[in-house]
Order: structure tokens, then C-alpha cells, then sequence
């Protein structure tokens, strides 16, 4: 491997990078891998903008009758927080980015089966972007990203339809990325590329994509309702005819909750490729990990109703909904215990990769089950609607769902760049990233165990200890995510050459060059071994 | 954007597929899903329909005795017929009929637009008998003798998911009077040929699938409770 | 092309019937036949989606897959449907107590 150079190489070979030049080649392009670029470049804007109002957020919060702003500015903050981060960050990421940019390579075609539908789920994501800033500029929403009715539909004057149009169009870049998938995964695999021998990140995939095919479009059409209502005044939602406040609730959950599996399976998918690559071994219990993965998609549109037990529910439909969400803990811990038992004995090596697929296995963890206690109807009562929930679910979608996104970039940012980022530094940042998350939520659970309710500007003054300890882990936090931020744009330029398989994987993307031609593959593949031959390279047996 | 040209294309084959076949299967696969997606979209507005005519359904019942039966009955026929020459439009690509593949498809256009001329007439309607929620509601003489009965706040909601459902099903098929029309464009630049007319089959499967939507739309806010 | 070619009598019958059912629902309104009313409607729809699904949309000549698509997205509706209408079913099987309050104790049904 070359060492570090100060110029970029001259001549270059013909790869998806240089092979045309010009911002029309970027934004009229249809190569799925400048696709996955574009959606990097986006979704990493996102999530400073999302990040930006969090920070803000846990400024306010440094003190018990609130640091920094009025309380009807909070209420935007904690709003536009949640739903920028979780429509144009959290549910992109994985998918539109790693998505993108691997699933045709994975399965040995050239593109995606659409690749003029890839393009639009993009232009569709910017331009519903677009509302939803317009919508924070011209004096924001403080509905919290739930827009529960009527609150949302009826009494609220801020910008409720302007976001409400930005989420209603950026769901349809979802639907599309995960019909193209789908089709992709069904049509387009290589010669000899069974289901079973598919690498677990397509089965991912796959989940994730029937959750955004099956689950994505309810979301339209109620925040469709959601919109007529409040513009014209009179709607299904409202007390005031007759309305029901919890059809809007259960509508809403309906796709909401599935949305956490699209934000968690991708990443669970990178973890098992993570794993299996530094540890030299093929993931343990391959087919039950990925009929897992199915059976998280499946199960995870049948709980829905553990959002609202409290809210006026009928305690029998509670009954039932409880007893599904304990079930779909099942296929998650399956996964847990198998990345486990894949790490038994194995040959591991801690990269960068590998330092935060170990990060999201615990913290995963901690975030399931704390789910449990939610699940359970008795405890949740008094757990709803505090800080534990906000923990709880920071501790998965960070801890989880972004600690996974950046495992995978690093795992293949050489393949995507054809450059290598500083080791040291990507592992000082992981560890960083590690430390400044546990600082900033656990105490969070702390708190809400002990009745600190969440959405609220002000607290008793005895919270303000673990308050200020969450802030300070927060300021961690944003440095740890600022290092790669900057690392890895260095290392477009200035990053050591990468070799086409640095990592030793196993997987048809790292059987073409780094950077990738245009077209993938000079031929297309054919696939004669299983998944994860690691024990077979080692020639150790398994 | 630079392309190896590593074999030959038959016409209307896309770079990424291998043939023809696989191509169509992924055609055929992909706008199905979209179906599916829509079966879920339509489906969101009837779940919430089924919930507030289960509780409401007194209201709902003086609702649909007000909307013109005969009139619907005739417009769902149209459509039924639109359907016809919208699968004889398809059965014409498959066979290389030119001709007859734009005569259908702008005979699916005709249809769907009386249908949707229909629409608009009974819109108006509405705004004549003022039960129009929020923008005209003042039921009187026999309009609110059918609606007092089961309570005029609810009937509003029955009113609510008249013009969401059916102003829902008129947007796709305004879209699909479009997407018709760039059919015959295309037909007329002889793009078709038996072996590749797959979009003249995916907007065929987009316009049934509209069809279906109104085949239940048509009892569902038409034929509440009978009319004896 | 794999599909068959129908001949065009098979699509002119099955408009017809489609026609009919039509005609059929649209009578049956007029008929007092109570709940079934309902069940009648919902009834003839299916049938004249399934006439649709099948011969119009060519279902009867596809894949196994994309039949279980179609199936899968009816379920999917279907869980939609009935999960939300049990709650509303079950509201009224623990009624909230007439008084909430500290002093009174809450009547039980």
C-alpha cells in the first residue's frame, strides 16, 4: 500500500469519480454510486441543521428555569429537532447513502433496476427538505414531530402545513429507494447468488425496504388528512364534530413505529458485515439472523399502539400491543446474541469499523431494554412522557442507528473514495463518540425515572446536576462527530491510495476497484461460495 | 456520463439489465409494488372511514342518501368501460396494432374524462345543496331532513371523506389521463413493439388500479344503508 | 413476451360482468336486507376487483410473486384496519369510572 502523498495522483484509472466532470454530470447523473454521494452530501447537512437545534436544546437546559430561549422557541426547537432528524437524516442515511451505493455492487449488477426513480427519490428528498426549512425560517412548528391532534390540526398557528408538505413529499423518496431495492434484490442478483448466499446487509436492506413500501405511504396519507383539517377547518381529528384525536394517533403510529425498524435494521445490517470482517468469521446463525431481519420488518407493524397506551386506549387493544412488542424484542436479541457468538473466538482486529459495530452492540442493547420497561403496560404509565423515553430512544437511534451509519462509512469509505482515512484518528473519534453519548443520555434515564418530563423548557431545580452532566457529554459528543466530519473530507484529497479489498472482506464490492468504474463490474460476477468464506481463506474449517 | 457499450440494445432495453425478460419482469414487479403502496396510501383514508362509520353510521346513512345514485352507478359503468379499452389498449401493443393502441388509449382518455366531468357536476351539486364542510355547510329543506338524524357535526365527517376520497381518486386520475396522453405521444413516435411496451402495461395496471379504488368508493359512499 | 395474447371476447365478457354486478349492487340498495346491505355491497366490490385483479390486470397469467405481493398489500390493510377498530371495539369494555376523585370512590360497572 502506498504511503500518504500531499498530491493527489495524476493519472488516476477511470472510475465513477473522474469519469465525467461538471456540476450537470453530478445532478443529472445516474449512477447509483453519485446517487449515494449526493444523498451523503444532504444528509450530512441534515444532521448539522438537526444537531444545530439539539445543541441549542441542551444550552437551554444547562439551568432549571431555562438558559437560552422563550419556552414557545423551545417547543420549536424540540420539533424541528425530531423531525429533521428523523425524516432527512435517520431514515435516508443508511439506506439512501450505504444503500444506494452498495446494493447494486452487492448483488453484482450495474445499477439499480431504476435508476431514473433513484434520481427523483433524491430531487423528491431536497425538494421536501426545502418546505420543511422554509417552514423552520419563517417561524417554525411546535407541535413535537408526533403533530398530535388538534392540537397540530386545529389550535397550533405555526408552520404546520409547510412541514407538513415537506414530510408529506420527502415520504415518497423513501417508497421509491425501497422499491428499487426490492425489485433490485428480486431481479437483478448475479449468476449463482442465491437468497442465502446474499451478503445479511441486502437482507437488511430488504426488511427495510417492505417497512418503507408497506408503512410509508399511511404516513402520507394521514399527515395528507392532517393537512386538509387544518386548513379548512373542519376534520376527522377534532373533538369538536365528533372527531377522534386518537385515529390521528393511531393512523400516525401505524407508520411511525415501523419507521424506528427502518431506521435500525441498515444498521444492524452493516454491524453483521462489520463483525463478521474483523473477526475473520462468518456471522453465527447466518439464516436465523436474516430471517430475523424479516421478522422484525413483519412484527414491527403490530405494536404500534405501545405509543399510546396512555393516551386513551382501550386497555384490551393495550393488552395486545404489549404483549407483540415484547415479542419483537425476540428477533433483535437473536441478532445481539449471534454478533455475539460470531465475536467468540474469533480473529478480531479493532478498526475504526469495528470499534463502533462493538459501540452499537452494547448501547443497542441498553436501548432494548430499556424498550421492555416501556413495553410493559404498568411501568410505561408512569415512564411516559419523561426523560427515560428520551433516552431510550436516543440510545438506539444514536447509539444504534449512528453508530451503525458511521461504522459503515468508515467500513467503506475506501471503496466509495478509493482512499484510506487516518486510523488513529477515526479511532480516537469512535471513543470520543462513545464516552460523549453515555455522558449525554444516561443521565437521562436517571431523570426520567425520577418524573423529569420531557418537552419541557424548565425543571425542578434539583435535576440541574444531571441536566449539566447531559449538556457537557453533549459538547463531547458534537467534537466527536466534528472529527470525522473533517478527517475523512481530508482524505478525498489527501488520504493514502486505497487497495481494492483493504479490509480483507469478503463481498462482490470489494471485488472491483476502489474507487468503483461506472459500471461496477468489467463482467458480471458469478458467485460460487457462501457468504462470509472467511474460515475458508484461514483454512481453519468451521 | 461516459457507458461501456458492452453488447448490442435491443430497442427500449435500459443498460442494467442483461435482456429484454428481465427487464419486463422488473417492470412488472416494480410498479406492482407501487400498487402496493398505493393500496396502503387509499388505504389509510378508508381505515379511518371504516372507524367513524362504525360510530357514526346513522350520520353516514342520511350522508349517502343525499349524493345521486343513479348518476354514480352511470359514472362507475364509464370508468368500468375506461378500464375496457384500457386493457384492449395494452392487448393492442402486444399484437403491434398501432392504430388501435392509440384509438384505445384515446378512447380510455374520453372516458375518463366524462368521468371526471361527472365529478364536477356532482362537486357543484354539493355547493348548491350546501353541505360542503367548512366552505358551505348549511344543510336545508330535504338535505337536512336526511342529515338531522344521525346529527349534522357527524354528518359533516361523512361529508369530510366524501370529497377527501373521491378528490383523492380524481388527482390519480387527472395523473392518469396524463400519463395516457404521453402514451400516445410515444405510440405515435413508434416507440411500442410487441416485444417492448411495458409502459403502455404499467399505466394500464396504474389506471385498473384507480378503477378498483372507485369500485369500492361507489358502494362505500353511495350505497350506505339502502335506499327503500 | 412471456403473456399470453387474451382474445378480446375474454375482456368484452368480463366487462359485461362487471357491468352486471353493477346493476346488481346498485338494485340491491333498494332492497332492505339490514346489516347485509354491508355485507352485499362489500361483497359484490370484491368480486368486481377481483374480475379486475385477474383478467384485466392480468393476475391469472403472473408470477407467484407478484400474487403474493397483492395479497400481502390487501393484509397489510386488513391488520391496519383491525388492530385500530379493536381498539375502538374494546373502549367500551372498561367504561372510565364515573368519578375521578379522591374522595369518592369510582363506581364499577
Amino acid at each position: 500500500m502506498s504511503t500518504a502523498t500531499l498530491e493527489p495522483r495524476v493519472h488516476a484509472p477511470r472510475n465513477y469519480l473522474n469519469a465525467d466532470y461538471g456540476w450537470k454530470s453530478w445532478l443529472f447523473t445516474l449512477d447509483h454510486k453519485r446517487i449515494a454521494l449526493l444523498y451523503l452530501a444532504s444528509v450530512t447537512f441534515f444532521f448539522i441543521i438537526g444537531g444545530s437545534f439539539a445543541v441549542l436544546m441542551r444550552i437551554h437546559l444547562t439551568e432549571p428555569q431555562g438558559a437560552l430561549v422563550q419556552p414557545e422557541t423551545y417547543n420549536k426547537l424540540f420539533t424541528l429537532h425530531g423531525v429533521v432528524m428523523i425524516f432527512f437524516f435517520l431514515i435516508p442515511s443508511i439506506p439512501a447513502v450505504l444503500g444506494n451505493f452498495l446494493v447494486p455492487l452487492m448483488v453484482g449488477a450495474r445499477d439499480l433496476a431504476f435508476p431514473k426513480l433513484n434520481l427523483l427519490s433524491w430531487y423528491i428528498y431536497i425538494v421536501g427538505g426545502m418546505f420543511t426549512l422554509y417552514s423552520a425560517i419563517a417561524g417554525g412548528v411546535d407541535t413535537g414531530w408526533t403533530f398530535y391532534t388538534p392540537y397540530s390540526s386545529t389550535y397550533s398557528n405555526t408552520q404546520v402545513t409547510a412541514v407538513a408538505i415537506g414530510v408529506f413529499i420527502t415520504g415518497f423518496s423513501s417508497i421509491l429507494t425501497g422499491l428499487n431495492f426490492i425489485v433490485t434484490i428480486h431481479k437483478m442478483r448475479a449468476p449463482g447468488l442465491t437468497w442465502f448466499r446474499m451478503p445479511l446487509f441486502l437482507w437488511a436492506m430488504y426488511a427495510t425496504s417492505i417497512i418503507m413500501v408497506l408503512g410509508t405511504p399511511v404516513l402520507a396519507i394521514t399527515i395528507f388528512l392532517l393537512a386538509l383539517e387544518h386548513l379548512f377547518h373542519v376534520g376527522i381529528f377534532s373533538p369538536a364534530l365528533g372527531g377522534d384525536p386518537l385515529l390521528f394517533q393511531h393512523l400516525f403510529w401505524f407508520y411511525s413505529h415501523p419507521a424506528v425498524y427502518i431506521m435500525i435494521l441498515p444498521a444492524m445490517g452493516v454491524v453483521s458485515e462489520i463483525i463478521a470482517c474483523f473477526s475473520r468469521k462468518r456471522i453465527f446463525g447466518y439464516k436465523i439472523v436474516a430471517f430475523s431481519s424479516v421478522a422484525i420488518a413483519v412484527l414491527g407493524f403490530l405494536v404500534w399502539g405501545h405509543h399510546m397506551f396512555v393516551t386513551g386506549q382501550s386497555v384490551y387493544a393495550g393488552l395486545i400491543f404489549s404483549m407483540l412488542s415484547f415479542l419483537v424484542a425476540i428477533p433483535s436479541a437473536i441478532k445481539v446474541f449471534n454478533w455475539t457468538a460470531t465475536l467468540y473466538k474469533g480473529s478480531i482486529s479493532y478498526e475504526a469499523p469495528m470499534l463502533y459495530a462493538m459501540g452499537f452492540i452494547g448501547l443497542f442493547t441498553m436501548g432494548g431494554l430499556t424498550g421492555l420497561f416501556l413495553a410493559s403496560l404498568a411501568t410505561d404509565v408512569h415512564l411516559n412522557g419523561t426523560y427515560f423515553i428520551v433516552a431510550h430512544f436516543h440510545y438506539i437511534m444514536v447509539g444504534g442507528a449512528v453508530m451503525g451509519y458511521l461504522g459503515g462509512i468508515h467500513f467503506w469509505w475506501p471503496k466509495i473514495s478509493g482512499r484510506m482515512y487516518p486510523n488513529m484518528w477515526a479511532g480516537i473519534a469512535a471513543v470520543i463518540i462513545f464516552i460523549g453519548f453515555n455522558l449525554t443520555f444516561f443521565p437521562q434515564f436517571i431523570l426520567g425515572y425520577l418524573g423529569m418530563p420531557r418537552r419541557y423548557a424548565f425543571y425542578p431545580a434539583e435535576f440541574q446536576v444531571l441536566n449539566v452532566m447531559s449538556s457537557a457529554g453533549a459538547t463531547v459528543l458534537g467534537v466527536g462527530y466534528l472529527i470525522p466530519l473533517i478527517y475523512l473530507i481530508w482524505s478525498m484529497r489527501y488520504g493514502p491510495i486505497a487497495e481494492p479489498n483493504p479490509w480483507g472482506a469478503t463481498g462482490l464490492e470489494w471485488k472491483t476497484p476502489s474507487p468503483p468504474p461506472t459500471e461496477n463490474f468489467a463482467e458480471i460476477p458469478v458467485v460460487t461460495e457462501e457468504a462470509y468464506a472467511y474460515a475458508a481463506e484461514e483454512g481453519s474449517g468451521d | 456520463m461516459t457507458e461501456p457499450e458492452s453488447h448490442a440494445h435491443p430497442i427500449g432495453m435500459a443498460h442494467q439489465f442483461e435482456d429484454l425478460d428481465q427487464q419486463h419482469e422488473a417492470d412488472t414487479l416494480g410498479i406492482w409494488l407501487f400498487l402496493v403502496t398505493e393500496i396502503m396510501f387509499f388505504g389509510g383514508v378508508f381505515a379511518a372511514y371504516a372507524i367513524y362509520r362504525w360510530l357514526y353510521f346513522a350520520a353516514f346513512e342520511g350522508g349517502s342518501h343525499i349524493l345521486d345514485i343513479k348518476l354514480g352507478a352511470a359514472n362507475t359503468i364509464v370508468l368500468l368501460g375506461s378500464s375496457l379499452t384500457m386493457v384492449l389498449a395494452v392487448r393492442s401493443a402486444q399484437t403491434g396494432n398501432r392504430r388501435a393502441l392509440i384509438g384505445f388509449l384515446i378512447s380510455t382518455m374520453f372516458l375518463g374524462a366524462i368521468f371526471l366531468g361527472v365529478k364536477a357536476y356532482e362537486y357543484d351539486q354539493k355547493f348548491v345543496e350546501h353541505v360542503v364542510p367548512s366552505l358551505d355547510w348549511a344543510p336545508q329543506g330535504d338535505a337536512l331532513a336526511k342529515l338531522a338524524p344521525g346529527g349534522l357535526d357527524h354528518a359533516q365527517i361523512y361529508f369530510f371523506f366524501y370529497f377527501a376520497m373521491t378528490g383523492l381518486h380524481a388527482i390519480h386520475m387527472v395523473i392518469g389521463m396524463g400519463l395516457l396522453f404521453w402514451l400516445v405521444l410515444r405510440a405515435r413516435k413508434d416507440s411500442f413493439t410487441p416485444h417492448y411496451f411495458a409502459p403502455v402495461e404499467v399505466v394500464g395496471l396504474y389506471w385498473h388500479f384507480v378503477d378498483i379504488v372507485w369500485i369500492f368508493l361507489f358502494p362505500l359512499l353511495y350505497l350506505i344503508g339502502g335506499r327503500y | 413476451m412471456s403473456q399470453p395474447i387474451v382474445p378480446q371476447k375474454t375482456y368484452i365478457l368480463v366487462f359485461l360482468g362487471l357491468i352486471g354486478l353493477t346493476i346488481l349492487t346498485t338494485g340491491v340498495a333498494f332492497i332492505d336486507l339490514g346489516p347485509f346491505n354491508t355485507v352485499a355491497a362489500l361483497a359484490i366490490a370484491f368480486s368486481k376487483m377481483m374480475l379486475v385483479v385477474l383478467f384485466f390486470m392480468g393476475v391469472r397469467h403472473s408470477s407467484g410473486l407478484v400474487r403474493i405481493m397483492v395479497v400481502a398489500g390487501f393484509f397489510w390493510l386488513a391488520l391496519l384496519i383491525a388492530f385500530t377498530m379493536s381498539d375502538y371495539r374494546t373502549r367500551a369494555w372498561t367504561p372510565a369510572p364515573d368519578a375521578w376523585s379522591i374522595t369518592a370512590p369510582p363506581t364499577h360497572p
